[in-house]
């Protein structure tokens, strides 16, 4: 079954947790600019925002691919083989969302891959900001509408 | 020999058509007629071949050997010399013929050589193919000396190659800065000061006048009246898209094969993506060849909808580019240049090689530039594709063009 993060800004208060998380699940040490989750901030009107992949079906950086490095594990997260990325970055241009990105330290690019199955930042979410629950019930509705404004590709009818 | 859908080539455009007919029409026949003799691959990743970061199989665009078999995908090794529409037949390089009942021409493109002479002497190449590739990587390597012709995008591309194997290099472009179609003057000297800081030797507004044979290598002689000797001259001064095998069938031809937004050509039942397409641009509305691989891709996936009967309408392809030259990063997107009434933001960090330039058209993005700057990069393509109205957040990007991912979430989550 197809899992993906739920994200409500609206119980997050930006203690940052899961971006401390996310960067040692992935990473040797807690370092923020290495997390593949970010949290807004919005001072003035005291409001957070964690951001992440969505994991798109037709997902824009696996078809901009040139190497066939982007694939799809049985939650349906996007996974980046380090073995054939070559670091490229055209992935990074093609996602409209800006979640894939570049490290220059690996020389590959990053994304949020669920952990598995099993991700670091829900775990470390003291407020359920962020669930990890059935793709079909998350109301990616926002998403989904904001994918299709961007989509380049079509408007299918038929 | 005949078949529903055949494909003329075997890049990125021509494996995403396949794949998209695939899972459209499951029992069409489709065949793939590749022009090389190797498993459909990337050009993009040829750079990476020649670094030595893979081999050739690291380009192929499907790992799996199998993969084309497996989707009832047949890949025929032959050229394309001719198209009859009127039959819907196709001659081949290597004798017979094909018919077709719906054709898609993914040739892509080729490199175009200037008009000087001592382009055909050894030790000067295109960095285009595997052979090429192949070819280049015998001369490269520590303390060769290494001329490239043009500083274009995929000039660059391969510059970063060829700084890495440890050559002594020069670059010389004709256009008075680097990347000229992709930065502007700004961004372009920035990253021509950042490649001379590391030891590549640019030359702009110059222009090679000519190669000859001396002793065992080749002596490049530049208009400035300067000349150097060198083991190797690399050739990436512009490509032209492959419109030959097309030329007596009736399509239109201007830069590219003029297709609708549905990917056809004037021709029934002759599509084409990709490289050798002139397709809808996003920007301007009009018709751009716009020779990028998630263009290719994603011209394949809708001309291959149209072609198994499932109507699909194009949006457009938006023109953006990403380049890594020795370790800075430059991207750029849309119409960076601007537009008539229009506004523009720049922010400008020379000491750190950072830069970022925002066009807008009223309060929607329309085009930018960054250099040094990764992180959530393709929120710029989101912003421009999406013509989001960015609201008060125009006003605080004219301030600080650094702040896009905020502005884009604040407009969207």
């Amino acid at each position: 079954m197809q899992k993906s993060l739920h994200i409500n800004p609206d119980n997050c208060t930006g203690c940052y947790q899961c971006v401390i998380a996310c960067s040692d699940e992935h990473g040797d040490d807690f370092n923020p600019i290495k997390s593949r989750i970010q949290v807004f901030r919005f001072e003035d009107e005291g409001r957070y925002v964690p951001y992440t992949c969505t994991q798109c079906d037709e997902a824009w950086c696996q078809k901009a691919c040139p190497t066939d490095a982007i694939s799809a594990d049985a939650d349906g997260a996007k996974i980046v083989s380090e073995a054939l990325c070559v670091g490229c970055k055209v992935c990074t241009i093609a996602c409209p969302f800006g979640t894939i990105n570049y490290n220059a330290d690996s020389g590959k690019v990053n994304k949020c891959d669920l952990c598995g199955g099993n991700p670091a930042c829900v775990k470390a979410c003291p407020t359920d900001a962020i669930t990890f629950i059935d793709a079909n019930t998350t109301g990616f509705d926002r998403m989904r509408d904001w994918a299709a404004k961007t989509d380049a590709g079509s408007q299918t009818s038929a | 020999m005949k078949a529903d859908y055949v494909i003329v080539g075997a890049g990125p455009a021509a494996v995403s058509a396949a794949e998209t007919l695939r899972a459209t029409d499951s029992k069409g026949s489709i065949l793939i007629l590749s022009g090389e003799k190797h498993a459909p691959y990337s050009r993009m990743a040829i750079p990476y071949v020649l670094t030595g970061m893979i081999d050739n199989e690291g380009t192929h665009l499907r790992k799996n050997a199998n993969h084309f078999e497996q989707h009832q995908i047949t890949v025929q090794h032959d050229t394309v010399t001719n198209v009859e529409s009127s039959s819907k037949t196709l001659a081949l390089g290597g004798g017979g013929s094909v018919e077709y009942g719906k054709l898609l021409i993914a040739t892509g493109a080729s490199p175009v050589n200037p008009p000087i002479n001592g382009l055909d002497l050894p030790g000067v190449h295109h960095c285009w193919t595997l052979e090429d590739s192949d070819a280049i990587s015998k001369i490269a390597g520590e303390g060769s000396n290494i001329v490239l012709m043009g500083a274009g995008f995929i000039g660059c591309i391969v510059l970063e190659a060829l700084a890495s194997s440890g050559a002594n290099l020069t670059v010389v472009e004709a256009e008075d800065r680097m990347v000229p179609r992709m930065m502007n003057e700004t961004a372009g000297n920035m990253i021509k000061d950042w490649c001379q800081n590391k030891g590549i030797n640019v030359l702009t507004s110059t222009r090679v006048s000519g190669l000859s044979k001396s002793d065992e290598k080749l002596l490049v002689t530049m208009d400035n009246g300067d000349s150097q000797i060198a083991d190797l001259v690399v050739v990436a001064t512009g490509v032209r898209a492959n419109v030959q095998c097309v030329k007596s069938s009736g399509v239109e031809i201007d830069e590219g094969i003029k297709v609708d937004e549905f990917m056809q050509s004037n021709v029934s039942d002759i599509y084409a993506a990709g490289d050798c397409a002139q397709g809808l641009d996003f920007s301007t509305g009009g018709w751009s060849v716009h020779a990028i691989q998630p263009t290719a891709t994603e011209h394949g996936r809708i001309a291959a909808l149209n072609m198994a009967g499932k109507e699909a309408a194009y949006k457009g392809s938006l023109n953006m580019n990403i380049l890594d030259t020795a370790g800075l990063i430059s991207s750029s997107f849309g119409e960076w240049q601007g537009v008539e009434r229009g506004e523009i933001a720049e922010v400008i960090d020379h000491d750190n090689f950072r830069y970022m330039q925002l066009a807008f058209n009223g309060d929607r993005l329309i085009g930018a530039l960054t250099l040094g700057r990764t992180n959530n990069i393709g929120i710029l393509r989101g912003l421009i594709q999406s013509r989001t109205a960015l609201g008060v957040w125009k006003e605080r990007l004219l301030k600080n063009p650094n702040r896009i991912a905020e502005a884009y979430i604040a407009n969207t989550q």
